[in-house]
């Protein structure tokens, strides 16, 4: 089981986190904190599983944005590579040419295109289609409820 | 801004994401974040109250901030109002800012678990999929027991959607990874496994998960998922590659479920019906030819995904471990990786490589890929890849090939990355010992490990070469001898003065008469160490100088003056001046016969586990570690060891002054009596469990009865009777613990080989085994032709939740058959000369491994199960023996002669049969019993 996946940048920022096992605030960061530098101070040519605590940790990047996954020991590498690989897809096909300021400005859909593909660390719907559908009928729920408020004072510049 | 902003952007949230995107320090950041939390916790707290589409952009904002890493106080209760709007879009930022930040503890649990009751009851299954995500997200127990027997409900309807069946299965799991107590198994745990042949993909992707989840910890409750899951995986594997539409991955049908499939199938044992295992076996069969085609698409993600669903594969294969040719082609296929020009795929075939290192099918197969992995520890540029190619070593490693090993991660030691270097250090320091059939060798790489790496030479490595030195009087000269020229450098590592002052200390006598070596000599060398040492050092080395008062009474003046100077008698250190002290004291007024008693040689360390292997098993989880060949015997197999190391104690307690810490004690708080080479044992009390021991097989070579296996949860209990070709074995399975056994079964496996000249029969044994009980089970055995490899006993169980296996080699061997027969000497001597012929007689001079001892070698003859013929040899010495070995085809009758050389310490070996396969079967077995 997947336990946990982040998104952050080459400059180390974190662009989304999900965790799928308990953990405190603290032990979240110190976690992050860790895996970002360790991620970040390999060089381009190495492999893309790494031992770390008692867990693996899968990562690829994405021009500017590196993707990383922390499995259980009996997990699947190379099918945990290809969760990444699929995950981006869903983002790119969503956003059309998927950049990283579309996950930044746009963070909560990147979580709610996630929960559609995992749920509790493990592959949900595997299929893009699929998942793209139950994203973009969301979408519509919320553009015809749109409406019902596009009228109300404008109280967007604070 | 974006270009991009999908269904109904929040431009608040824009531009305050623009805003901090913009500020060009982390004061400014904060700064403006302050701003914005008390800008909206005014807006929270206002009059007016606030519309949703509001509370919505707040709320995202404050999840914004959270998780640019500040910490969030408030907006809990306006996010979980807005889980009861009937707005879609309010009620997923609701649910978002819900599952990202709120710990399972809080207070709000009961109002969040309302909402997610009326999202579940209200049959949208949009609105049902946001409740089962948010459960699943957040797993508390809270949810756990509001929830439980709902989603089982929900999972098996008939008339759910599917979308919501996948979250509800994987909600399940979630659940059961956190409350496990509050799941019921019921009537619903059938329905589960039925959905692995649901037409819908993505639901059997989603169940999959769950039923290996709980199919982990309860089989038995899932067993008929094994013949579903090889259907699927079946039908899967032989589809075309666009058969499963959206489910093809690159030109790979259901890669996710595929790997799932084969996960869930590693959850039990091969399957027992033949029609199901030979499809699983054609399932796999398929997916190795796979593998090899030529690829269908240059993307990396064709050959990730094809790759996945054969690693695991593998995987499975490996933990069958019962099909040899599947293991053996798997070995081949893996071994093409090992040069493959990704570096990911060489990763994971080395470390694949491993784990089929292990089974005694493929071992030999993996060893012959040695070069290749050399030269990855020489070549590769990543660390990660490095460390798996030691790792590999060490599992392929036995006694063919031990010496090019070790002398390989000796040479990378020098180069080695810190990180792993102490790793490197144990498992060099293992292996030598363990495959040192020549001790000068041991001894030779062991100073070469402080040499090279001495920094990371635990304390661990350093007592057990001292341990084997002391226990073998073979070797103590050349330890002497070499010690003593490797303290010649200019600069040495404080661990080889440690390794050098405790030996020169011992067995500094035997090289004394070497002018280049004398007492003097030596002790100069040593002294001249002395200062550049740490406190523990000096100690051990004071030690070392009372031990050469006695051994060499002509120092003893200058060792005087050396206790007596001021650094010593006056030194800061409290141990340092007792032990200058009281060795003065000693040397002054003790006799030499009270000197030789007091300062004795170390006796024999008792034979126990070793340490090192102890400390890297708790490195590296003794799971990872794969178990080495342990047919041979530990160093330690000097036959002398009664004596228990409180000997040490003793000794210094005889003698004439009272001293509060032994003699050997390096640590300097005398409360803590263990004397130096017994803290070596501390980790002994709790072993870690092994599995699949060997140790016990060679002891019942000469006898039937006895204990096979233990360890912490069982012990295996052995008797048996043999009558001519036929055997009967009582196996008794005592459960050590205070908790039930449950599923307890047992299976005899022999190679394909093995089967055709030995049948054993296993009569059904109890499924249960109560705590503190023992139960009986009988093998009847036949001798069809004679053999030469064990049985295997398979045992699996279920121990609290965890599944047990352990293998046990069973010790059924030739000499089993045999018959005892009585004859003179003059039948013997023509027999002797009738079975005269080259391939009839097998012969093997061996050294002795155990006190040469008349009587015991009798025991032993008789043991194996010949006639001892008494006035037969003309030297009353040596022992002749006869017997018959019976096999249900034939008969082989078998002469023996064993002459011991006592000065030598050899033994002579002489088999003869009409047989040869016979002759030198019996000759092995029979050769590693003195």
């Amino acid at each position: 089981m997947m336990q946990f996946m982040l998104l952050f940048s080459r400059q180390g920022k974190l662009r989304l986190q999900k965790w799928y096992v308990p953990l405190s605030d603290k032990e979240k960061k110190k976690i992050t904190r860790e895996l970002v530098q360790t991620v970040l101070a390999r060089k381009p040519k190495m492999c893309s599983f790494l031992e770390w605590r008692d867990l693996k940790v899968v990562y690829k990047r994405y021009a500017s944005l590196y993707f990383c996954c922390a499995i259980e020991d009996q997990d699947n590498e190379l099918i945990t590579l290809e969760i990444i690989h699929r995950y981006v897809e869903l983002l790119d096909k969503y956003f059309g040419s998927v950049c990283e300021l579309d996950i930044i400005f746009n963070f909560e859909k990147a979580y709610f295109i996630l929960d559609e593909f995992l749920l509790g660390g493990e592959a949900q719907e595997t299929s893009k289609k699929n998942v793209l559908k139950a994203i973009e009928q969301a979408d519509l729920l919320q553009e015809s409820q749109s409406e019902d408020w596009g009228s109300l004072p404008n109280e967007e510049i604070l | 801004m974006p270009a991009v902003s999908k269904g109904d952007g929040m431009r608040g949230l824009a531009v305050f994401i623009s805003d901090i995107r913009n500020c060009k320090s982390k004061e400014a950041e904060v700064k403006r974040i302050n701003k914005e939390l008390a800008n909206i916790r005014s807006k929270f707290k206002g009059d007016k109250a606030l519309d949703g589409y509001s509370k919505k952009k707040y709320v995202c904002k404050l999840l914004f901030i959270f998780l640019l890493g500040h910490d969030i106080d408030f907006g809990h209760m306006e996010a979980v109002n807005l889980l009861s709007s009937n707005k879609y879009t309010e009620k997923q930022i609701g649910y978002l800012f819900i599952s990202v930040l709120v710990n399972s503890n809080s207070d709000l649990i009961r109002l969040i678990n309302n909402a997610i009751k009326n999202d579940l009851a209200s049959r949208n299954s949009t609105f049902m999929n946001l409740a089962l995500h948010c459960i699943a997200n957040v797993g508390s127990r809270e949810m756990a027991e509001a929830f439980a027997s709902e989603i089982p409900r929900i999972l098996v309807a008939g008339d759910t959607m599917d979308s919501v069946k996948q979250s509800a299965a994987l909600c399940l799991l979630r659940l059961n990874r956190t409350s496990p107590d509050l799941i019921p198994m019921g009537e619903w745990t059938a329905r589960v496994v039925h959905l692995l042949n649901d037409q819908h993909l993505g639901v059997v992707t989603a169940a999959t998960s769950l039923i290996a989840t709980l199919a982990q910890k309860s089989p038995d409750e899932f067993k008929t998922s094994v013949s579903l899951a090889v259907a699927r995986l079946s039908r899967i594997v032989t589809s075309a590659s666009i058969d499963l539409q959206d489910y093809t991955y690159y030109f790979v049908a259901a890669p996710w479920l595929s790997v799932k499939l084969l996960r869930l199938l590693q959850c039990y044992p091969p399957p027992e019906d033949a029609a199901l295992r030979s499809r699983l076996t054609e399932c796999l069969e398929t997916i190795l030819n796979k593998a090899q085609e030529p690829p269908k698409s240059k993307k990396v993600q064709h050959s990730n995904a094809k790759n996945a669903v054969l690693f695991e594969a593998i995987a499975l294969i490996i933990h069958h471990d019962s099909e040899p040719n599947l293991l053996v082609r798997a070995c081949n296929q893996l071994g093409q990786f090992l040069q493959h020009r990704e570096t990911n795929l060489r990763y994971l075939a080395l470390e694949s490589m491993c784990t089929l290192a292990s089974s005694e099918f493929s071992h030999e197969a993996v060893k012959t890929h040695i070069e290749t992995v050399i030269s990855a520890l020489k070549t590769e540029r990543d660390v990660s890849v490095r460390q798996r190619a030691v790792d590999l070593l060490y599992a392929m490693c036995d006694r063919s090939n031990s010496k090019q090993i070790v002398a390989e991660m000796l040479s990378y030691l020098e180069t080695a990355d810190y990180s792993i270097r102490e790793e490197i250090v144990l498992k060099v320091a293992i292996l030598a010992e363990k495959y040192a059939v020549d001790y000068t060798w041991y001894v030779d790489t062991i100073l070469n490990l402080i040499r090279i790496a001495g920094d990371y030479v635990s304390e661990e490595v350093w007592y057990r070469v001292i341990q084997i030195v002391i226990n073998r009087d073979d070797v103590q000269g050349y330890a002497a001898k070499t010690v003593f020229e490797a303290l010649q450098a200019p600069a040495c590592h404080e661990n080889l003065v440690k390794v050098g002052g405790y030996i020169l200390g011992e067995f500094g006598n035997l090289i004394a008469g070497d002018p280049r070596s004398s007492p003097l000599v030596q002790f100069d060398l040593l002294h001249s160490k002395f200062h550049l040492c740490s406190v523990p050092t000096r100690a051990l080395l004071l030690s070392a100088y009372i031990k050469f008062i006695n051994l060499f009474p002509e120092v003893k003046g200058t060792i005087q003056d050396v206790l007596r100077s001021d650094s010593q008698l006056r030194n800061a250190d409290v141990e340092l001046q007792q032990r200058a002290v009281e060795y003065l004291r000693l040397s002054c007024i003790a006799s030499t016969d009270i000197l030789a008693t007091v300062l004795e040689e170390m006796p024999p360390f008792p034979e126990r586990e070793s340490s090192i292997l102890a400390k890297l098993k708790k490195k590296k989880g003794s799971s990872k570690l794969p178990d080495l060949d342990d047919s041979r015997r530990t160093v330690n197999g000097s036959s002398e060891h009664a004596e228990d190391t409180e000997a040490v104690n003793i000794n210094v307690n005889q003698g004439p002054i009272h001293t509060s810490t032994d003699i050997l004690n390096l640590n300097s708080t005398p409360s803590s009596g263990a004397s130096l080479l017994v803290d070596v044992f501390s980790d002994m009390a709790n072993p870690a469990p092994t599995e699949g021991s060997e140790d016990h097989f060679p002891r019942f070579v000469c006898k039937n009865n006895g204990v096979i296996y233990e360890n912490q949860l069982l012990q295996i209990g052995l008797k048996s009777e043999y009558r001519q070709n036929l055997g009967r074995m009582y196996v008794f399975y005592g459960n050590k613990t205070s908790t039930q056994f449950l599923s307890f079964s047992t299976s005899v496996t022999s190679d394909i080989v093995l089967s055709s000249h030995l049948s054993v029969q296993a009569k059904p044994v109890d499924p249960l085994i109560e705590a503190g009980a023992q139960v009986q089970q009988i093998l009847n055995i036949e001798c069809v032709s004679d053999f030469s490899d064990a049985p295997v006993l398979n045992i699996q169980f279920r121990y609290g939740g965890t599944l047990q296996n352990i293998a046990v080699k069973l010790p059924v061997m030739l000499n089993k058959f045999f018959q005892p027969t009585e004859m003179a000497s003059q039948d013997f001597f023509q027999r002797w000369k009738q079975l005269g012929a080259p391939q009839q007689e097998v012969q093997k001079i061996f050294k002795a491994q155990n006190q040469m001892d008349t009587d015991v070698a009798k025991a032993k003859l008789l043991g194996f199960g010949v006639a001892l013929l008494d006035g037969v040899d003309p030297n009353p010495a040596n022992f002749v023996g006869a017997g018959i070995i019976h096999t249900k085809t034939t008969q082989v009758g078998c002469l023996l002669r064993l002459e011991p050389n006592t000065q030598a310490q050899m033994y002579r070996l002489t088999l003869r049969t009409s047989k040869e396969s016979v002759s030198q079967r019996l000759c092995e077995l029979l050769s590693e019993q003195f």
